[in-house]
C-alpha cells in the first residue's frame, strides 16, 4: 500500500518491563553495529555463492572470457602478452558481475519479497543492510580475484608486485560505483526489469564498455566515450595499474563521481517496498 | 500526494492485544507501517516506547518485533539458518531452538522458504518477529493462511506473550480473530478510526438499536416475504427484512419477545422455514459501522 499517514498517533505506554521470554530476561539491546554488518555481509555472501546463476556470472563467464582472450588475437600488440592485457579487464568484469548485476538482481528480488522491509525493522536497519550488501560484494570479489588470479598465473600471467596496491584500490572503488548503480536500478524498477537491465548492461558494457576490450579496440565512436563510463574507467585504469604500476587519478575520480552520483540517486529514489 | 490514512488515533498498552480491524484497503497496514517507521508520514505524531519510530535507531528496533503481511523472508533461505542469522542481530535473543520447538518449525526446518505452505511461512515469520524478545510486537494479518491447528498454536502463543507483558498490535480483517484475541479494538475505515472499545463495548454498541442492555442478540428467520411486524415487538427491538423473506430481529431479546413473536406467527399461520438465535458478533458491529458495500 502506498501513501502517507497524517494524524496517525500510535503509541505504546512505556511502563512495566516484559517478563522473561524463552528463559531470557532483561531489556533487549542490539548486537554491536560491527557484528550486525559482519553477520549480514556473511549471510548475503553465502546466499550469493550458493546461487548457481550468480556463480556462473561471477566466476564461470569471466574465466571463459579470460581463456577466450588468451587464445584470440583481439589484444595483440597492447602489452607484453595477451594474458597480461586480459587479466585486468577480467578483474574489472568480476567487479561489475558481482556488484552491479548479481547484487542488483538479489536486491531487486529481496525488495519484491519484502525482505528489505523486514530486515529494516530489525536492529540491522536500512544502513546496516546496505553496509552488509557492500561487504558481501567485497567478500565475493576477493574470492573472484583469488580464483581469476590463480587461473591467470597458471596461464602465464606475471603481474608487477607494485601493481597490486593501485589495482586493489581501483577494484574496490569500481565495486563501490557498481554497487551504487546496482542499488539504484534495483530500488527503482521491478525485479524483472532489474534482471533484464543489469544482464543487458553486463553484456553491452562487457563487450563495448571498455572493460574487457581496451578503448583502442572499439569502434571509433565509442572510443572517446567509454573512458567516462564506470566500465571504461575501471577497465582502463586497471590495465594501467597492472601493466605500468601507476594509478590513473582521472579514472579514479570518474569512478568516485559515479559512486557519489548513483549513491545519492539511490538514496533519493530507492523504494523499500 | 496520496493520502491513505488521515485521522487515525490509537493507543496500545503493554500486556494487551490491540486490534486494528478494517476491510481491505482501509489503511490498517499503512498505519502499522508508519508506527514501525517503514513509511514516512506527512503529519501527526507517533510515539513507540517513548520514541518516534521514523527517527529512532537500532536501540528502539531491538525492542520491537514486526511480522509483515507478506512475511518478508528470503525465498531461498532455510528456516533455521535464517532464524540464527536474525537472532545474531540482538544482544540477548530468544534461544532459537526453543522458538523452533514452540512454533513447530522443526517439522520443516530443512525446507526452503519458497516451498513452505502459507501457514508454515506465517509461523516462521512470527518466530523471526519474536526472536528479539520484543516488548512491542506488530502482527499484520497473523492468521492468514493458517490451518486450524496452527491458528490455535499461534493464538495460544499470542495470549501467553500478552500475559508476559508484551504489547501486541495486530491488524486483521477477520472479526473472529479480533473477537478471540483482542483486549481493545479500533475499527479503521477509509483511513480513519471510526469506532473503538473493548470487544464487549463494541458488541453492545449498535446504530440500529439504542439500548443499554448487556446482551444484544440477533434472531434471524426465513418466512414469506413482506410481513409487517409493526407493534409485535416493543421499541428498542428492531426488525428488518434483509432480503425477500429473510428477517433479522436485533436487540436485547428476552424470552418474552420470543413468545410474542411466536404468538404472532401462530395467529397468522406462519411457520418459519428456518431460524437461528445468536449473540451479536463483532462482524455485525463492523458491518453496521463500515457499511456493507464491497470495497
Amino acid at each position: 500500500m502506498n501513501g502517507t499517514a497524517s494524524g496517525a498517533a500510535g503509541a505504546t505506554q512505556d511502563n512495566a518491563p516484559v517478563t522473561a521470554l524463552g528463559g531470557v530476561s532483561g531489556t533487549q539491546q542490539p548486537a554491536s553495529l560491527l557484528r550486525r554488518v559482519l553477520l549480514q555481509g556473511k549471510y548475503e555472501a553465502l546466499a550469493m555463492l550458493r546461487n548457481g546463476e550468480q556463480l556462473i556470472l561471477a566466476v564461470v563467464l569471466p574465466l571463459l572470457a579470460l581463456v577466450g582472450l588468451t587464445v584470440t588475437p583481439f589484444l595483440d600488440g597492447l602489452g607484453g602478452s595477451r594474458i597480461d592485457v586480459a587479466v585486468p579487464g577480467i578483474l574489472a568484469l568480476c567487479a561489475m558481475s558481482t556488484a552491479f548485476t548479481g547484487q542488483g538482481i538479489a536486491t531487486g528480488f529481496d525488495r519484491r519479497y519484502g525482505v528489505l522491509r523486514f530486515l529494516s525493522t530489525t536492529p540491522l536497519g536500512r544502513g546496516g543492510l546496505i553496509a552488509g550488501k557492500a561487504l558481501s560484494v567485497l567478500a565475493v570479489l576477493c574470492l573472484q580475484v583469488a580464483v581469476v588470479s590463480a587461473v591467470a598465473l597458471s596461464l602465464g600471467w606475471r603481474p608487477q608486485a607494485a601493481a597490486w596496491v593501485p589495482g586493489l584500490f581501483l577494484l574496490a572503488l569500481g565495486a563501490a560505483a557498481f554497487t551504487a548503480l546496482g542499488l539504484l536500478v534495483a530500488g527503482t524498477v521491478r525485479p524483472e526489469a532489474t534482471l533484464a537491465i543489469t544482464n543487458l548492461l553486463w553484456i553491452l558494457l562487457g563487450a563495448l564498455g571498455g572493460i574487457v576490450l581496451p578503448a583502442e579496440r572499439l569502434p571509433a565512436g565509442a572510443q572517446s566515450m567509454v573512458q567516462f563510463l564506470p566500465s571504461g574507467a575501471l577497465g582502463e585504469s586497471l590495465r594501467e595499474a597492472f601493466l605500468a604500476g601507476t594509478l590513473n587519478g582521472g579514472a579514479a575520480l570518474i569512478l568516485l563521481l559515479w559512486t557519489v552520483i548513483a549513491g545519492a540517486a539511490a538514496i533519493r529514489w530507492f523504494k523499500w517496498n | 500526494m496520496l493520502r491513505v490514512v488521515s485521522g487515525v488515533s490509537l493507543v496500545a498498552q503493554r500486556g494487551q492485544v490491540t486490534a486494528l480491524l478494517g476491510a481491505n484497503g482501509a489503511g490498517k497496514t499503512t498505519t502499522l507501517e508508519c508506527a514501525q517507521g517503514l513509511q514516512k508520514r506527512s503529519g501527526g505524531d507517533i510515539s513507540l516506547l517513548g520514541r518516534d519510530p521514523a527517527t529512532a535507531g537500532a536501540e528502539l528496533r531491538s525492542r520491537v518485533g514486526v511480522m509483515l503481511q507478506d512475511g518478508g523472508l528470503p525465498p531461498s533461505s532455510r528456516p533455521v539458518p535464517l532464524l540464527r542469522h536474525v537472532a545474531g542481530l540482538y544482544a540477548q535473543p530468544w534461544p532459537v531452538d526453543d522458538l523452533i520447538e514452540r512454533l513447530g518449525i522443526g517439522a520443516f526446518s530443512r525446507t526452503t522458504v519458497r516451498r513452505l505452505s502459507g501457514g508454515q511461512k506465517q509461523r516462521l515469520a512470527l518466530a523471526a518477529a519474536l526472536i528479539g524478545r520484543p516488548e512491542v510486537l506488530f502482527l499484520d494479518e497473523p492468521s492468514a493462511g493458517l490451518d486450524p491447528q496452527s491458528r490455535q498454536l499461534v493464538f495460544d502463543l499470542i495470549s501467553e506473550l500478552r500475559d508476559a507483558g508484551m504489547g501486541i498490535i495486530l491488524t486483521t480483517h477477520l472479526m473472529d480473530d479480533a473477537q478471540r484475541l483482542a483486549d481493545y479494538v479500533y475499527i479503521i475505515d477509509g483511513g480513519r478510526n471510526v469506532a473503538e472499545g473493548t470487544v464487549q463495548e463494541l458488541l453492545q454498541r449498535s446504530p440500529v438499536v439504542e439500548t443499554g442492555a448487556d446482551h444484544i442478540r440477533t434472531l434471524e428467520f426465513e418466512a414469506v416475504p413482506g410481513l409487517d411486524f409493526a407493534g409485535v415487538l416493543p421499541d428498542g427491538i428492531a426488525v428488518a427484512e434483509t432480503r425477500a423473506g429473510s428477517y433479522c430481529v436485533t436487540g436485547s431479546l428476552t424470552p418474552g419477545h420470543l413468545a410474542a413473536l411466536a404468538g404472532w406467527w401462530e395467529a397468522h399461520g406462519i411457520m418459519p422455514a428456518s431460524m437461528s438465535l445468536q449473540a451479536r458478533s463483532l462482524e455485525d458491529v463492523f458491518l453496521d459501522i463500515s457499511g456493507k458495500d464491497i470495497r
